[in-house]
């Protein structure tokens, strides 16, 4: 034996092969984004959700023009529209349960008004008159959240706490494609994992952050695979298609209530309208693209698969159309008439009590106002 | 008459003790951060919470101060009471964001519909002779943020006090730790802990009728010992400790400066854009007519923090604070 063989007989063992600690098969995303309408699933979908989701996507598509028609006319100062990606706001509404938790974004009104919340309430943000219009807990909808994938962790952290209380409750947490290039979007999702908190990730992959396009934003296989890094699993699914997107929501939120932890959802969808009304899109993309994306249109899909089945018949869609004008109506009327506005509200519920700073910065703009009042009564004489 | 025997306790066992005595008194108060629950914190102020109320209650985290701060925004809303542990003071900036952007403004967004109780504990300042990242003064950046409370002992029986102060409030508390008394020693006794007044209300820890040091956390006792070697002067210095930066207490500060007619503002932290600037402002416009000399500031120098083997020419000294005493215009009058 030579001296290098002898040595080679006392080299310590190697560590133990590395194994993975989950297997990351079954977490992968499928290859395509699931679709359910004009394929073989559709016939095992239930025909009163279809139409369900049929009426409410009228009502949003209603929505949304109404809320844009509203920029125009000076009563809301920006709207982030959701024109195109109808069916996963409303899906994600109504995959949930009333004790469950929904976080959105500040595209994510539409879900929140199909949530329950009053329309007006809804838009306070975008109004101006007040940040959060409505009381996060009467609809267990959280504030809508301009700053991308901040909202993430909160739903982690809720979630994470209501299973520590014992209570049978899920979120679910609403981001763009922009949004999982941020930070809290890896942090929201490591926890979840660690935890295993009950809550469900969906990402709206509208294929532009503004005016960056998902090239520019990512060079994962899809954004459902980044799940897998922090053995969460992660579901593609057409964000077009209203049947499907309610499918794999429902699943996933079951699975998180049974104790399965948490699921990233990528909905494959197209944000037809520009970023805001600020925004130019034809600065970064052209109309054969949008033309493109209409011929899916969340809304065609549905009526066409609903048609096609002979379960659309004149009155269901007279009734959702009747429906649709007349929250567009009551929100117009009611957007139309100035809010309320009182300045001294301003100091209130900075700190659960007024500071004595604050109490003098009070009795400052009160002098201000009195001052105003006696000017401009001054001039009406 | 018998007389119990007090030991001396560390800041740092009194903190211990607070965060005990709040889990006990409310299930909702949950501990988390890094290294918190098996091995105690890296100063061991969270120690045996995790063995005496499970690690539920007392949570490692991953190590992500973002997410420690994020998900304990959630858990606030569920109803929950959460404590959070940012290592230390340089560690805490990647949760800026959700400190500043949901945090501090909860409350007012949702016109008080949702109000957030965090406690968010950082050790703070320098003097321990700690590596880059580990001794910064980051009170300035909380201050400046509408709807936090900024807090920060400088005793024994101060830290227990005020962190249960901060645990029972309503409001998120950013409760700055000083670092270097963590081990610093007070008769205090655990069994019979004294509660403090509500947060904001500063306290004169040395009366005096030349000049007033305007101080808060690890200077007080700094700004103490510069007070006993000004006798030799023939100064008599009160001593100001703030306890609390936001709310600040005007007429506590007021009220000794009006008496003194003399003020130094002393503190770690830089002295551009720091709060001996805000400290001075406010001072000279309630007590201007009151004054004998502009009110000084001593600060730490407008550098980033220096290497350990440096640190002690960046901190206020003795003889620092006592050089702008002498520069408070003894001879001006006449």
């Amino acid at each position: 034996m030579t001296v290098m063989e002898q040595r080679g007989a006392y080299r310590p063992a190697p560590p133990p092969a590395w194994q993975p600690r989950t297997d990351p098969a079954p977490l992968l995303p499928d290859e395509r984004p699931y679709r359910v309408l004009g394929t073989e699933a559709a016939a095992k979908a239930d025909p009163e959700l279809l139409r369900r989701l049929y009426a409410q996507l009228v009502r949003g598509r209603r929505y949304n023009a109404q809320a844009t028609a509203l920029t125009k006319q000076g009563r809301l100062a920006v709207y982030p529209s959701s024109t195109g990606q109808e069916a996963c706001e409303v899906a994600a509404a109504l995959a949930l349960e009333e004790r469950d938790w929904l976080f959105p974004s500040y595209r994510d009104t539409l879900a929140v008004i199909a949530r329950g919340v009053d329309p007006v309430e809804a838009l306070t943000l975008l109004r101006g008159d007040w940040h959060t219009g409505y009381d996060p807990y009467a609809h267990r909808v959280a504030p809508l959240s301009t700053p991308l994938a901040t909202q993430l962790p909160h739903a982690v952290g809720l979630a994470h706490a209501a299973r520590l209380k014992g209570d049978d409750v899920v979120a679910l947490a609403m981001v763009g494609d922009g949004g999982t290039s941020e930070g809290d979007f890896h942090e929201a999702l490591n926890f979840a994992a660690v935890w295993q908190a009950p809550v469900v990730f969906l990402v709206q992959n509208n294929g532009f952050a503004i005016s960056v396009p998902l090239a520019k934003q990512t060079a994962a296989p899809s954004l459902a695979h980044k799940a897998v890094g922090y053995g969460v699993p992660g579901r593609l699914v057409d964000g077009n298609d209203a049947a499907a997107v309610h499918e794999v929501l429902t699943d996933a939120v079951r699975h998180a209530r049974e104790g399965g932890g948490p699921t990233l959802v990528e909905a494959v969808t197209y944000r037809i309208d520009a970023h805001t009304n600020a925004d130019d899109a034809t600065r970064y993309r052209g109309d054969t693209e949008i033309d493109a994306w209409r011929d899916h249109d969340p809304v065609l899909l549905l009526e066409r698969e609903l048609t096609d089945r002979g379960l659309l018949d004149e009155d269901t869609v007279r009734r959702a159309r009747e429906d649709a004008e007349t929250m567009a109506a009551d929100l117009r009327a009611r957007m139309n008439r100035d809010p309320e506005l009182d300045p001294m509200h301003l100091f209130d519920q900075v700190y659960a009590e007024t500071t004595s700073q604050l109490r003098e910065q009070r009795a400052l703009l009160r002098a201000e106002l009195a001052a105003e009042r006696q000017d401009q009564e001054g001039g009406a004489r | 008459m018998t007389t119990v025997a007090v030991k001396p306790a560390t800041m740092a066992q009194a903190l211990t003790r607070a965060l005990r005595d709040a889990m006990a008194a409310d299930p909702a108060v949950h501990v988390m951060g890094e290294d918190v629950g098996t091995l105690g914190g890296v100063f061991r102020v969270t120690d045996g919470l995790a063995k005496e109320f499970g690690e539920t209650r007392c949570t490692d985290t991953p190590l992500a101060e973002a997410g420690i701060l994020g998900t304990a925004v959630g858990m606030a809303m569920y109803g929950l009471r959460p404590v959070v542990e940012m290592q230390f003071d340089a560690f805490a900036y990647p949760a800026f964001e959700q400190l500043i952007s949901h945090v501090s403004r909860m409350r007012n967004r949702t016109r008080g519909r949702m109000p957030l109780p965090i406690t968010v504990r950082v050790p703070y300042g320098g003097g321990i002779g700690g590596v880059e990242h580990h001794s910064d003064s980051s009170e300035a950046y909380y201050m400046a943020t509408p709807g936090l409370h900024v807090v920060t002992p400088a005793t024994v029986a101060d830290a227990y006090g005020l962190l249960r102060r901060a645990i029972a409030s309503d409001d998120p508390v950013v409760f700055l730790e000083p670092k270097r008394l963590y081990w610093s020693k007070d008769t205090w006794n655990p069994e019979q802990p004294t509660d403090v007044e509500p947060i904001g209300r500063a306290v004169v820890r040395r009366t005096g009728r030349s000049a007033t040091l305007i101080t808060y956390g690890p200077s007080v006792p700094v700004c103490l010992e510069a007070a006993e070697a000004a006798q030799a002067e023939g100064w008599d210095l009160e001593v100001v400790d703030l306890r609390s930066l936001v709310p600040f207490d005007d007429d506590t500060v007021c009220a000794s400066v009006r008496r003194t007619g003399r003020a130094v503002v002393v503190h770690e932290s830089g002295g551009f854009g720091g709060p001996g600037g805000e400290i001075a402002a406010r001072v000279t416009e309630r007590c201007f007519h009151h004054l004998e000399a502009p009110v000084l500031r001593v600060a730490g120098f407008d550098i980033p923090y220096p290497p350990p083997m440096l640190e002690r020419h960046h901190l206020p000294g003795v003889d620092r604070i006592l050089d702008a005493v002498a520069r408070l215009q003894w001879e001006a009058e006449g």
